[in-house]
């Protein structure tokens, strides 16, 4: 097979929080995602997913670990290579109200990849490409000139895709690009991602606390828990045959839109008392339910990974 | 299956033929089209403070008592250092608009004057205020760490020291001048605007798009000028319009004291200090001045408070 | 059944600079005593204003109730004064809102919110209120209540703040619990537990809740009744197994299609509603739903459809039930 687009390994973020206590937002997670493919990460709130995101990105600096783009180590890069490494590798936020900036023309939200990397020659050219861009996405480019607040969600999350999409990236981190919109216009938006996937060839990390989404997207899909990847499988795979017991807690929380299945399940209820991934000086979890810190990822069957 | 239907006001049902059901399918870019007419930030906030009434009053006030400062003393044709010894501590009268001081100088006049200093010291000390607040307080939020705790360390010792004796130590050591009086009201005037803008930058360099224009490769110069001051735009200059009337009251006071402008020259403090001794025999001597140090004091803050509601109506409710 | 709660011909609008926003524009429905019913629709459908007019929580100005009438227990809620407001709210209405960490107060006690209502609705004794508080926390499954009690909101995880919440609520057993989007803020896991916390208690006193929510799952695991908003209107109500099953409005149809089901294919893409919502700011003349509907008529741009009945319980209200609609299509 060929070489993986992205390789991760041994991935660590900490956060310190002062008087000792340090936050492992991501306790060394490993995986790879092949050209053209969608890996999704599941996971609740402080699982770590979202920072994994951003430490990817190198918008945080690691705390051990590395990151390969194509094979290079983005993490040892000099900052005016990494500047050129940025047009590679983008991201999609969660917050389609806080991730465009209020006194910007959407014109302007656009154009500010362009205008970093020097892409657009004249004034001209660059209108013509971010309204080509708002084309892609499906906005209406007589709006180019108005301000992120007069958009709805959905709207401003497609700005937020051509944002990302401006360089010609090859490989987007979507963090959680949905959760804050509403259901009707959520599948607008997944749709147009696999749309654009298809058409320009992208690579996606989609993140996500939403399974049956996450699914719905994902060639495989990757589930954290603490700062750590519990299992990993093929997204049927995962949903047809989960092993571990927190994937299996999650799966069975989904709740289901039909009256007669939610009737007759049976959930698995987790103990909502456990406290998040803080660790006091001396290393010691506060509560670690699945004894994680002595169990690794293991392959279980194909390309299903699962700790253990 | 049972089906009635309500009857509406506005179409019977009779009314309605067939070509009223044909299909005509979803019109997406109708859906999408934006109802609400274009607005910037910038231009909703004025919108804002125009339809605050008091505001915009004392917006007025503030800049008929700026205009008088600057034409007040040329409409007049007396001057403010001229001694007229036969027209000492008159009343106003038609010929001496607001009356004479005690060597006959024209109260008018030398109002509007005082007028014109305790303005251009407060406007000053104000604008040097906001570029240093600004540049400082901007270092400290951006790269925070050590750098900002190293600065902050250095503004909280400053802060304590009380600012009166910083102002008549320099007083003392420096000729007592418009010049020094700025200078002494800025050495530690600064320290509030720079904390404003630390704790605003704080706050806006871990939004989404901030983070988003990182992720794209901007530098720390585009992030700071392109994104996060013109946020923190709003709190920056409520605080400006704010410690203008703060200026005017210091400079007033240490006038008032003796540490001001020295005579002949005029300010609003000093010409209620030299009116204090004879406040039961000439009233207007102390009036005209105190009013109108109330009302630029009274018309700035009001201004400053309409301004903050403007640009942050989450404030207001 | 009498029904405890029957909101009549519900106006709701908020003055904006530029006009006035029609938030909800004629609502009517009634609530069942013992019963839950789902009001679900997304963000800007009304179905927020709807609840905070019943506890008459939202400030006015900005907000204007136009007209209409909340009848609860015979008697109107919109024609009370202010203070007669207060004795209804916590006593015989209990809410609970969205955001756990912000609707607790961080300064005061867990216990002491909780038996603040106690002693100021049912005149009990301070010895009194606490053990009926315990009991409460005991109820929403709080372990350690006692303890937990004399502790503050900020040493509680976002579960068991929304626990505590549903304790304050129920604690002077209201005969109507209006629950603001409960969950949406909360992990799915934790989601559940509320959800099951809130049908056990709801068991126990016999409490008619009105759930407003977004997320269709929950209203299928919790609701008897679904009552679907879109743009201010009511466009389709009916039991869950009605909605669920057998939807008849466009909305309520592409709601359900545009939610990936696990059984479901990657490439067999998603059936989105395309569009956006209008704005109320000025509302359609005709169907609300009319420029995103695949079905949409030239009558539907034109009038507002009125209500169809199809079962005692299940109305939708669009043009395609009319017969002529009907005859239309099939000819």
């Amino acid at each position: 097979m060929s070489q993986p687009l992205i390789e991760v390994e041994g991935l660590k973020k900490y956060f310190n929080l002062g008087r000792g206590n340090i936050l492992k937002a991501v306790n060394g997670i490993d995986f790879s995602i092949n050209e053209g493919e969608t890996l999704g990460v599941v996971g609740e709130s402080g699982c770590g997913k979202s920072t994994a995101g951003r430490t990817i990105l190198r918008l945080y600096e690691p705390t051990a670990g590395s990151v390969r783009f194509n094979g290079t180590d983005i993490y040892k890069l000099s900052p005016s290579k990494m500047k050129a490494m940025r047009r590679d590798m983008q991201m999609i936020f969660q917050d389609p109200y806080a991730s465009l900036n209020p006194r910007f023309t959407v014109t302007d939200i656009i154009g500010e990849a362009l205008d970093i990397h020097n892409m657009a020659g004249s004034r001209k050219e660059r209108k013509k490409r971010v309204e080509e861009l708002l084309d892609l996405v499906g906005l209406n480019p007589d709006h180019a000139t108005r301000y992120p607040h007069e958009f709805s969600g959905g709207q401003r999350q497609r700005i937020g895709i051509a944002r990302a999409l401006a360089v010609n990236p090859k490989f987007i981190i979507c963090d959680e690009p949905i959760s804050a919109l509403d259901v009707s216009i959520q599948a607008q938006v997944v749709n147009l991602l696999q749309d654009l996937q298809k058409r320009l060839g992208l690579t996606y990390l989609f993140i996500a606390h939403d399974l049956s989404m996450v699914k719905h997207i994902s060639d495989r899909v990757a589930v954290m828990y603490m700062g750590r990847v519990v299992e990993l499988a093929p997204s049927e795979e995962l949903y047809a045959n989960p092993l571990h017991a927190y994937t299996k807690t999650l799966l069975s929380a989904i709740p289901v839109p039909d009256p007669e299945i939610e009737a007759n399940k049976k959930h698995i209820l987790l103990n909502d008392e456990a406290a998040g991934p803080i660790h006091s000086k001396d290393g010691a979890p506060s509560q670690d339910l699945f004894n994680l810190d002595n169990s690794q990822l293991v392959e279980v069957s194909k390309g299903h990974w699962v700790a253990m | 299956m049972a089906l009635h239907n309500e009857l509406i006001p506005q179409a019977d049902a009779a009314q309605l033929s067939p070509e009223d059901f044909r299909k005509i399918g979803a019109n997406e870019k109708q859906s999408e089209v934006i109802q609400r007419e274009s607005l910037s930030a910038w231009r909703d906030s004025w919108e804002r403070l125009l339809q605050n009434k008091l505001a915009v009053t004392a917006m007025i006030v503030m800049l008929i008592i700026i205009i008088m400062s600057i034409i007040g003393p040329m409409i007049s044709n007396f001057d403010y250092q001229t001694n007229d010894l036969m027209n000492t501590n008159k009343a106003p009268n038609s010929v001496h608009w607001f009356g004479t001081d005690d060597l006959g100088r024209d109260m008018f006049v030398r109002t509007w004057m005082g007028a014109r200093i305790s303005l251009t010291v407060g406007l000053a000390a104000a604008l040097i205020d906001l570029m240093i607040g600004v540049i400082y307080g901007g270092i400290m939020g951006y790269f925070g760490g050590r750098v900002d705790e190293i600065m902050n360390k250095f503004a909280e010792i400053l802060y304590s020291v009380p600012y009166l004796l910083v102002t008549i130590l320099l007083l003392v050591v420096f000729e007592p001048s418009m010049g020094t009086i700025i200078l002494a009201l800025t050495i530690t005037g600064w320290i509030n605007m720079s904390w404003i803008v630390r704790g605003e930058i704080i706050q806006l360099k871990n939004r989404e798009y901030v983070l988003a224009s990182r992720s794209m490769g901007a530098g720390s110069g585009r992030l700071l000028f392109r994104h996060l001051l013109p946020n923190a735009m709003g709190p920056i200059i409520v605080t400006l319009t704010l410690s203008v009337p703060n200026a005017i009251f210091s400079e007033a006071f240490l006038s008032y004291l003796g540490l001001g402008v020295q005579e002949p020259i005029a300010s609003l403090g000093s010409m209620i200090n030299a009116s204090m001794s004879a406040w039961n025999l000439y009233p207007w001597r102390m009036l005209f001045p105190a009013i109108l140090i109330s009302l630029t004091m009274l018309a700035f803050n009001i201004f400053g408070d309409g301004l903050r509601d403007a640009l942050d109506p989450k404030l207001k409710k | 059944m009498e029904p405890i709660l029957e909101v009549k011909d519900l106006h709701v609008s908020f003055s904006v600079r530029g006009g006035e926003v029609k938030a909800v524009r004629g609502v009517n429905f009634t609530v069942g005593r013992g019963e839950t019913i789902a009001i679900v629709g997304e963000s800007g459908s009304g179905k927020s204003v709807t609840a905070q007019t019943i506890m008459r929580l939202i400030p006015s100005p900005p907000s204007m109730i136009k007209q209409g009438e909340i009848i609860f227990n015979g008697q109107n809620l919109l024609a009370k004064s202010n203070k007669d407001m207060e004795a209804v709210r916590g006593k015989d209405i209990g809410m609970i809102f969205q955001d756990p960490m912000t609707s607790l107060n961080p300064t005061i006690k867990v216990g002491k919110q909780i038996t603040e209502g106690l002693i100021k609705h049912q005149n009990l004794s301070a010895a009194d209120a606490k053990k009926r508080g315990v009991e409460m926390l005991k109820l929403v499954g709080i372990k350690n209540a006692e303890a937990r009690f004399n502790q503050y909101p900020h040493e509680f995880s976002g579960g068991m703040r929304q626990r505590v919440m549903i304790a304050i609520a129920l604690s002077c057993q209201p005969a109507l619990l209006i629950a603001d989007e409960p969950t949406t803020a909360l992990d799915v896991t934790i989601q559940a537990q509320i959800i099951s916390v809130m049908k056990d208690m709801q068991q126990r006193f016999g409490t008619s809740i009105i759930m407003i929510t977004h997320d269709l799952g929950v209203v299928a695991g919790m609701a008897d009744r679904v009552m679907v908003m879109y743009a201010g209107e009511v466009v389709e109500t009916g039991t869950s197994m009605e909605i669920f099953k057998n939807p008849q409005h466009p909305y309520t149809r592409g709601l359900l299609r545009s939610l990936p089901r696990i059984d479901q294919r990657k490439d067999e893409p998603l059936v989105p509603i395309i569009g956006t919502p209008p704005d109320l700011i000025k509302p359609p003349i005709g169907c609300p739903f009319a420029a995103r509907c695949d079905h949409a008529m030239s009558v539907c741009e034109k009038i507002d459809p009125a209500a169809t009945h199809l079962s005692d319980t299940h109305m939708s209200r669009c043009w395609l039930l009319h017969p002529m609609a009907q005859e239309v299509t099939t000819s």
